[in-house]
């Protein structure tokens, strides 16, 4: 059993990242997510990892770009605006087949918004974001021990598949303590013969890059980086249900909602309502397979997408369902976490149209 | 080789064989070749680390032959800056245009300096956007006509043209700052000589060095490469003037 | 008496910049005005050798790496 701690989520992850053997951290405070270049910082003595508080995350991201493309295992934190900023970067990132992690604790917007935890930049996290045709994993923890789990998780990913990985967390967890267990630290050998280290005699330059200016040069490297998003697709997805197997009604949530919505699965089973959770983990991939298996079968009656936003991972269910059963949506945005009564109700209000 | 005679002057091997893109009578073209011929001859090809910016030498890596990086528009600095702090031992350089250092890269270029990274900014300013077709750049002179300054630049709406060199010197973090140019050959063997001193103040760790270049675009300024050479003399060195600003110990 | 020095240009990878030409003390180099290489460019050659004197301006201004430069051994 691993060190058991009292912990901040953003500290969590802090921990974690040292623990998972990063080299590099570069970032800028930005709200609610400034913890986690604090707490590297104070730690940074104790520690072999570099740490540049950046002029901005525009710097930062690039930062990370120049940081993995030297071999190293590095990082950025920031929270909705920020990672906005950073958007062109995790392209050139994508293109260039760079790993590293990216950790974006949500709060609500759109523009300055509020500092308040917010699920409103599923659609940057999942569909882009940046320009081109990239993907980039996206895991969705929904405690703080997942803080660490992911922030674990993600620099293996990341190593894997040369990709960049976004932790898509959210204000709410990243300011809530809880009791964590830390993994021991973990012995990191970069193996990366592709990263520009020094030309040695022994072989060709290394040299890093996003520009094909050639059509069929960078049709190519389009195919191959699908072909390695379909590889993605095909062995990371990731997903937790609760109460599914006999459930007729379906609630799907991730992150923080996913949370109170066992606490809805529980009241509305005490309440004699059949309801069960599918909450993806990771949100690219995303588990469609699962949500058509579950759509397909003929107990279950409807899905209901819960978030903390105006409707943006009900898309991605509707594309799985496919029609296949009515699904419904709703949410809250602001700050505002869906109480369990409301969505209860809501639940209820809904199925008996059915 | 003709008997009798032996090898004075060749290309450094630490050039690639590609052919390279630039225009006839540009200056890159002989910013790369004295700056790889520094490498060979301080024999750190297997140490050096560089940042290609987005520019006319966006394909600086089809020439270098060092392992280097493409870097988005203007953060040529912010990359340079985590190679270098992730593997400080290694020669890290950037070489980036007017556009990409002094516009849409400022805060990223200043925020290097000020930190003192310790790698060598390699600025070519020809005060004009050569790679999009020769739109005004910052550093474009008063009254100099771009596609985008058709009537010359206007200081009063556009700002006079930015001297990097001079912002940079009075940063803390900045160990060595000088201005070259490359139009004629006692200038381009000074240049060469201000890009070692350069290299070996990076290897005393001590602070930013930042060489600029007053170069030249003779498809931008319309007009032959031996004249543009001229018009360096007569107008960009009186406004950007050559030497250096700040060296260790002085 | 034999030139000091000599250049060699590749002929194919000069783009007749005349940047060697203008920074000749001696003006043994000139472009090639009746010939093009196989990219349309009027090349640089020596057109009155015997000038040489192995002072290597014109490829030390050579954007493009073209010339090697001979001396006669003392």
């Amino acid at each position: 059993m691993g060190e058991i701690r009292f912990m901040k989520g953003n500290e969590a992850l802090a921990e974690a990242a040292i623990r998972a053997g990063m080299q590099g951290y570069f970032g800028y405070p930005i709200t609610p997510q400034s913890e986690v270049i604090e707490y590297l910082a104070a730690e940074e003595p104790n520690h072999d990892y570099t740490l540049i508080q950046a002029e901005s995350e525009v710097a930062s991201i690039n930062m990370v770009y120049g940081g993995a493309a030297a071999g190293a295992r590095v990082m950025t934190t920031t929270s909705s605006p920020g990672y906005s900023l950073m958007q062109e970067g995790v392209s050139y990132i994508a293109c260039a087949e760079l790993p590293c992690v990216v950790a974006n604790i949500a709060r609500g917007g759109p523009g300055l918004g509020t500092i308040q935890a917010g699920q409103g930049d599923y659609f940057q996290a999942v569909k882009g974001g940046g320009h081109g045709d990239y993907r980039q994993i996206v895991l969705a923890p929904n405690s703080v021990q997942e803080m660490v789990d992911h922030t674990i998780l993600a620099f293996e990913l990341a190593d894997k598949y040369r990709t960049p990985v976004l932790i898509l967390s959210d204000g709410a967890i990243g300011q809530m303590m809880e009791k964590v267990e830390l993994p021991d630290p973990i012995p990191y050998k970069p193996n990366k013969p592709w990263a520009t280290t020094g030309k040695t005699h022994d072989r060709e330059r290394n040299y890093i890059t996003s520009l094909y200016i050639q059509s069929d040069d960078m049709e190519r490297k389009n195919i191959s980086l699908q072909k390695k998003f379909r590889k993605i697709e095909e062995k990371e997805v990731r997903f937790e249900e609760y109460m599914i197997e006999d459930a007729e009604l379906i609630i799907t949530a991730y992150g923080v909602t996913s949370r109170t919505s066992k606490k809805i699965v529980d009241l509305a089973r005490e309440a004699g309502i059949k309801l069960g959770l599918h909450r993806p983990i990771t949100l690219w991939p995303f588990p469609s397979e699962r949500i058509i298996e579950l759509a397909s079968d003929d107990k279950v009656k409807a899905f209901f997408s819960i978030e903390m936003s105006a409707g943006q991972m009900v898309e991605d269910v509707k594309l799985a369902v496919n029609g296949r059963k009515p699904t419904f949506f709703y949410g809250r945005t602001g700050g505002i976490i869906p109480t369990p009564e409301e969505v209860i109700d809501f639940i209820q209000k809904k199925a008996g149209e059915l | 080789m003709r008997e009798g005679y032996e090898v004075i002057y060749q290309k450094p091997k630490t050039l690639t064989d590609n052919k390279m893109h630039y225009c006839p009578g540009c200056i890159h073209g002989i910013m790369h070749k004295i700056f790889m011929e520094v490498v060979e001859e301080m024999d750190i090809q297997e140490k050096t680390v560089g940042v290609c910016p987005v520019g006319c030498s966006v394909f600086a890596y089809d020439y270098m032959d060092v392992d280097m990086q493409e870097a988005a528009h203007g953060r040529a600095a912010a990359v340079a800056t985590a190679i270098k702090r992730m593997l400080p031992d290694r020669m890290v350089f950037s070489y980036q245009g007017d556009g990409d250092l002094a516009a849409i890269g400022t805060a990223e270029t200043l925020h290097a300096c000020n930190r003192g990274e310790n790698f060598l900014f390699i600025f070519i300013n020809n005060g004009i956007y050569g790679m999009t077709g020769g739109q005004m750049a910052p550093t474009t002179l008063n009254g100099q006509k771009t596609t985008t300054s058709p009537l010359g630049r206007d200081k009063k709406s556009m700002g006079s043209p930015l001297k990097m060199t001079e912002m940079v010197t009075p940063l803390d973090g900045v160990a060595f700052a000088a201005r070259v140019s490359g139009n004629n050959p006692a200038n381009v063997r000074k240049a060469k000589r201000i890009f070692r001193k350069a290299l070996e103040i990076q290897q005393q760790n001590i602070g930013t060095q930042f060489v600029e270049v007053v170069s030249n675009c003779p498809s931008g300024w319309k007009c032959t490469p031996v004249e543009s050479m001229d018009w360096i003399v007569e107008q960009s060195i009186p406004y950007y003037p050559l030497g250096i600003f700040k060296e260790p110990g002085k | 008496m034999p030139a000091k020095g000599y250049v060699e240009i590749l002929v194919d990878t000069c783009k007749g910049c005349g940047l060697c030409v203008a920074n000749c003390p001696t003006q043994c180099l000139a472009l090639k005005q009746d010939d093009t290489n196989v990219f349309g460019y009027h090349y640089s050659y020596m057109s009155d050798p015997d000038k040489c004197i192995a002072c290597m301006n014109c490829a030390v201004m050579c954007p493009d790496s073209v010339i090697t430069v001979y001396k006669k051994k003392s």
